[in-house]
């Protein structure tokens, strides 16, 4: 079972939990935004360059 | 597998995992038309987005310099070391390592596909367009095998895993957003800009590790 569990996670979630937290974040951000007046659809694109510049760096600094 | 282990184990794990993944497809596909569309962009979005993240992060990774560019050659030889080596034991009158090696392969693999094809079928309100477009480019890989005769090392791997990786962010972007309650400027026009964006900070990123590894080297 603890096997099935953790192919799953390998499966979706791979080798950085922060991404898949990042854009559950951004995704929960945007859908409050969304309710508003506020532009949401800027948050996506942004998050996206954030969550992915911070896994690269994380990788580039050692 | 095939060629380390014996022909008979390998195929039967290839027909075995693609009869799981038959049964998966047909189960999983009319379901996820009963799904409302919001919810199923923001699931779809979000898978894709975190799928397509991790392939664009080790090809920007292997692009930059910061991780060793994949040796398809080199590749091959461990794991047909591994495959020559490996205690041998059977089941059904099979050879289980083969047979479970190639299982387990082509329904990861398999896996990956099914779900990148339903999910793109069922947000744009056509599965049997997707299978065809998934058929349509079986085909047409098959076409080039036959035609270069070469090597799947002649494949310019990284370059398609950054193709794979900018569209499945783009799409994940853009349904997760829908999905989220959001209205795109211009609706299905701003698309190829979320494209766009995609493949310039992608290049931009390449560019500055790039700049970063040399200022360390």
């Amino acid at each position: 079972m603890r096997r099935f569990g953790l192919f799953w996670w390998d499966f979706v979630v791979g080798d950085d939990w922060r991404v898949a937290v990042g854009i559950a974040v951004a995704l929960g951000l945007t859908a409050l935004l969304a309710t508003t007046s506020a532009p949401a659809w800027i948050v996506m694109p942004l998050a996206v360059a954030a969550v992915l510049w911070l896994s690269l760096r994380r990788v580039a600094a050692g | 597998m095939g060629v380390t282990r014996g022909w008979r184990a390998a195929l039967a794990g290839t027909i075995a995992a693609s009869a799981v993944l038959a049964v998966i497809v047909a189960a999983l596909g009319p379901a996820l038309t009963v799904i409302p569309i919001e919810v199923l962009r923001l699931v779809v979005g979000a898978l894709l987005l975190v799928f397509g993240l991790q392939w664009l992060r080790k090809a920007i990774l292997r692009a930059s310099g910061w991780r060793a560019l994949r040796d398809e050659d080199s590749v091959f030889e461990r794991e047909a070391a591994a495959g020559r080596t490996a205690a041998s034991e059977e089941h059904a009158g099979l050879d289980w390592y083969g047979f479970t090696v190639s299982f387990k392969g082509v329904l990861l693999e398999g896996l990956e596909v099914a779900f990148i094809v339903l999910t793109f079928g069922s947000t744009q309100g056509s599965i049997p367009l997707a299978i065809a477009g998934a058929a349509a480019a079986v085909v047409l890989v098959v076409i080039a095998g036959i035609v270069v005769r070469g090597p799947l090392s002649r494949v310019p791997e990284n370059t398609l895993a950054f193709a794979v990786g900018v569209m499945l962010t783009t799409f994940g972007t853009f349904w997760g957003a829908e999905g989220a309650g959001v209205d795109w400027p211009g609706g299905d026009a701003s698309l190829p800009l979320v494209l766009a964006f995609v493949v310039l900070l992608s290049l931009g990123y390449v560019s500055a590790l790039r700049r970063r590894r040399l200022a360390l080297a």
